[in-house]
């Protein structure tokens, strides 16, 4: 059954399963990590109780997320030697260091101070404590900019030459690191992990002001997160517009699918807002269309001519319907979010941030848009650089493992099966705590010894005002 | 073939170390794992978890550094390996998934908790035995051809490598058991002190066995043996092997807390620089070395200053985690 499968589609397949399921809990970690940051400073600053039992409720949760992805981490590490050992072998040189990199700066960054995060509170004091989770959040920033650089570097290669055996290998590791898509990719994905996190945060403190809205906890996390949303989505939008040119001038087959435009226009391309692309016959069937805005919006002027997919080489297209979905998808979430950001400086401008059930329940619903939306991208991003692994110089056919199809499927299957099982475990568990509110005394994960973390005054607050005796 | 500073001698030595770091630190953890199913009550296995919740996730982060570093420094190599060895890779993959997640999820359920316990156990074992059987089917070497795996799905299952897999779990254990001895007290202590002579003897019997079958697998082995001026070099181990054996046995007898953990890093430590001994310098043995599988130089360069100037720091912030968490752990005094 599975040997009439090609081995390529089935590696591709565990490539997105593994990568999709991955790429949730790194978005989390980095802009909750961040956060737990934000709260323990604050704490420090103030001595208010409520940042301590904040820090302490979304801490339990971070363990969770951080533990899922790291588990969920060193598949994908691996599995460019299992199902990508061509690619391997060819990119080693370039993209090698770039993840060893990542290694030596960031993961053994997090891991090292995560224990201490987690547990060490009592045993290292508040402000060797807050270093930690300090080291922690850094970490998860630099673990974005090493495999951001790696992903951008396939994307647009730049800085490197081949070898006799047919290998990347570099000329000048600066315009290997900083290849041109970089610096946008990694401005998009940060933001894309802080707005996510600040969906979630919202979310959970707008469950609970639906219940109570006079709980002094979900009243300073809803704020704080609908603050973090309002000021970050039009960036984000920015940000997101200059990613598209910068793909634009290096990539423009991927925008002509995110477009759907296959065929040429001379006189100013119409935006298709929806229709349904298809690939056979080279059309997007019942597009419903603005015209000239495409042209609009990628040249800065209605008549530009752009170029479709008829320019392009059949062999060389991507697979228009998926990118031209997932690109809409990440686009309509990102305006939706806008729009949440907006209704909350509107209700908190009318004083009604804390009692606007109409806020709240859209909050809520947008809690999980920023996954649903860094999904998309990354769909838009990767299956737009089809049926290159490394842009116009190594076609994902070229990449594989020689491996036979029952070898990848079984692992395909397997994986299938063991992360339903576990992330669907760790997914009720998170939930779990997401429905308790964060109350007075909360503890961390050292939960079961009697917890003095809410008696250790830091040392620059208001001595007694947050303190528990 | 000797240069003045030979680049690819030194990363091999850099990727020996990065592995032996993760063999000695995450094989306590997951030794522990599998010494679970010994320990059925609730409050030893709080203690048992408690004893690595804080550093196990900096054990496991060499192993992304020895197939990260491995992949950067010799592609060839990990090119042809990973393939070669994709099961027994995928395996303890998925064995990792769940002894990891495992650590998390045991304290947030009550009704579960014996699920995550098993799983901790059964994704220890998985993961132990898929390194043994790996570390097993590296050295009885692979098909290749090219710049490629040539082999089947099925080469890396041997006999041999059932005997390293079978070994690896026997050895973890040890680490676990002693680990165990290290950080606890009373019965549970009580219990690993048992548990220590038991798998010592069973490592001994396991590094025999595999160093009996060695030479067997290929000339090569039998050569860099017994030849001189090889069996200078090789000579010695088994005489330290013997020497610690003594004070390990030693040390258990007299109930002494710290010392054996050591001396079974030791017992470790020369295993593993007698397998050195044998595959130096082949990566993938009988057929490329590590001259063959290095990358170019300006990649080993470049990693090299990073690894020159961060590996230190990494041990010294990792020591730091180890002494904040230092002493015996208590019965509810969990950090969970």
């Amino acid at each position: 059954m599975l040997s009439n499968l090609d081995p390529i589609v089935l590696a591709r397949a565990q490539f997105a399963f593994t990568m999709s399921f991955h790429i949730v809990f790194p978005a989390f970690s980095i802009g909750l990590a961040s956060y737990l940051a934000v709260l323990e400073a604050l704490w420090l600053w103030t001595g208010r109780e409520v940042f301590i039992n904040l820090f302490h409720y979304w801490l339990k949760i971070f363990a969770i997320a951080f533990g899922m992805g790291v588990v969920s981490g060193i598949v994908m590490s691996y599995q460019f030697g299992t199902n990508w050992s061509a690619f391997a072998d060819k990119t080693g040189p370039v993209i090698g260091p770039l993840m060893a990199y990542e290694v030596l700066t960031a993961f053994f960054l997090e891991a090292g101070f995560l224990g201490v995060m987690l547990f060490g509170l009592e045993r290292v004091g508040p402000r060797l404590h807050f270093f930690a989770t300090l080291m922690v959040a850094i970490g998860t920033l630099i673990s974005a900019f090493w495999i951001l650089s790696a992903n951008s570097w396939m994307q647009t290669p730049t800085g490197y030459a081949v070898n006799a055996d047919g290998q990347f290998v570099v000329a000048d590791w600066f315009k290997v690191i900083f290849n041109p898509s970089f610096p946008y990719r990694l401005v998009h994905m940060v933001l894309a992990a802080y707005l996510t996190t600040s969906l979630v945060v919202g979310a959970v403190g707008a469950y609970h002001l639906l219940r109570d809205p006079h709980l002094p906890g979900p009243r300073v996390m809803f704020s704080m997160a609908m603050w973090m949303a309002a000021l970050v989505a039009p960036i984000q939008i920015l940000a997101g517009d200059q990613h598209g040119l910068n793909t634009l001038e290096h990539q423009p087959a991927k925008v002509m699918a995110m477009e759907g435009h296959y065929q040429s226009h001379k006189d100013g391309a119409p935006l298709i807002l929806f229709g349904l692309p298809d690939q056979a016959t080279g059309r997007v069937d019942y597009a419903i269309q603005i015209p000239k805005l495409s042209s609009l919006i990628l040249k800065h002027s209605l008549d530009a001519p752009l170029a479709g997919l008829d320019t392009v080489p059949r062999e060389n297209w991507p697979p228009v319907p998926i990118t031209f979905w997932s690109f809409r998808i990440m686009i309509a979430l990102g305006f939706l979010i806008f729009g949440l950001g907006l209704f909350s400086l509107w209700t908190r401008w009318r004083g009604t941030l804390f009692d606007s059930r109409p806020l709240h329940i859209f909050a809520l619903t947008m809690g999980p848009a920023g996954f649903i939306a860094v999904l998309a991208g990354w769909i838009t991003t990767e299956t737009g650089r089809q049926p290159f692994t490394v842009y116009g110089l190594l076609r994902t056919a070229d990449a594989a493992s020689p491996l036979a199809a029952p070898a990848v499927g079984s692992s395909l299957l397997a994986f299938v099966i063991v992360y339903f099982i576990v992330f669907a475990a760790g997914a009720i568990y998170i939930l779990r705590l997401m429905a308790a509110s964060p109350h007075h005394g909360e503890q961390g994960p050292s939960g079961d010894m009697p917890s003095r973390a809410a008696g250790i005054t830091p040392a620059s607050g208001a001595a007694g005002q947050g303190a528990l005796s | 073939m000797i240069a003045a500073i030979d680049l690819a001698t030194v990363w091999a030595f850099i990727i020996a170390f990065a592995v032996f770091v993760y063999v000695v630190m995450d094989g306590f953890d997951l030794g522990l794992g599998m010494l679970f199913p010994l320990f059925p009550a609730k409050a030893d296995r709080d203690v048992m978890m408690n004893s690595v919740a804080p550093v196990w996730d900096g054990n496991e982060t060499w192993l992304v550094l020895g197939g990260g570093g491995l992949m950067a420094a010799f592609p060839l190599a990990y090119a042809v390996l990973m393939p070669a060895l994709y099961t027994p890779v995928i395996a303890m993959l998925i064995g990792l998934v769940f002894r990891g997640v495992a650590f998390e999820f045991r304290w947030r359920t009550t009704a579960a908790r014996n699920r995550w316990d098993i799983a901790f156990a059964l994704g220890s074992l998985l993961a132990t035995l898929a390194q043994g059987v790996a570390l097993g089917a590296i050295l009885q070497g692979v098909q290749v051809e090219g710049r490629h795996y040539a082999g089947g799905w099925w080469d890396w299952l041997t006999p041999f490598s059932l005997l390293t897999g079978v070994a690896l779990v026997v050895g973890y254990s040890l680490l676990g058991a002693t680990w165990l001895i290290l950080k606890t007290e009373g019965a549970l202590r009580d219990k690993a002190y048992r548990l220590s002579w038991g798998l010592l003897f069973a490592m001994l019997a396991a590094i025999a066995l595999v160093s009996i079958a060695t030479p067997f697998l290929s000339i090569q082995y039998a050569q860099r043996w017994f030849a001189w001026p090889n069996v200078a070099l090789a000579a010695p181990v088994p005489i330290a092997v013997a020497a610690v054996t003594a004070l390990l046995m030693r040390s258990l007898g007299q109930k002494q807390d710290s010392r054996p953990f050591f001396l079974v890093l030791a017992l470790f430590a020369l295993s593993y620089a007698g397998l050195g001994i044998s595959m130096y310098p082949f990566i993938v043995p009988q057929s490329i070395t590590i001259w063959q599988a290095a990358a170019p130089q300006n990649s080993q360069i470049f990693m090299l200053v990073g690894v020159a100037g961060l590996v230190p720091l990494i041990l010294g912030y990792t020591g730091w985690a180890y002494w904040v968490f230092r002493g015996k752990v208590r019965a509810g005094s969990g950090y969970h």
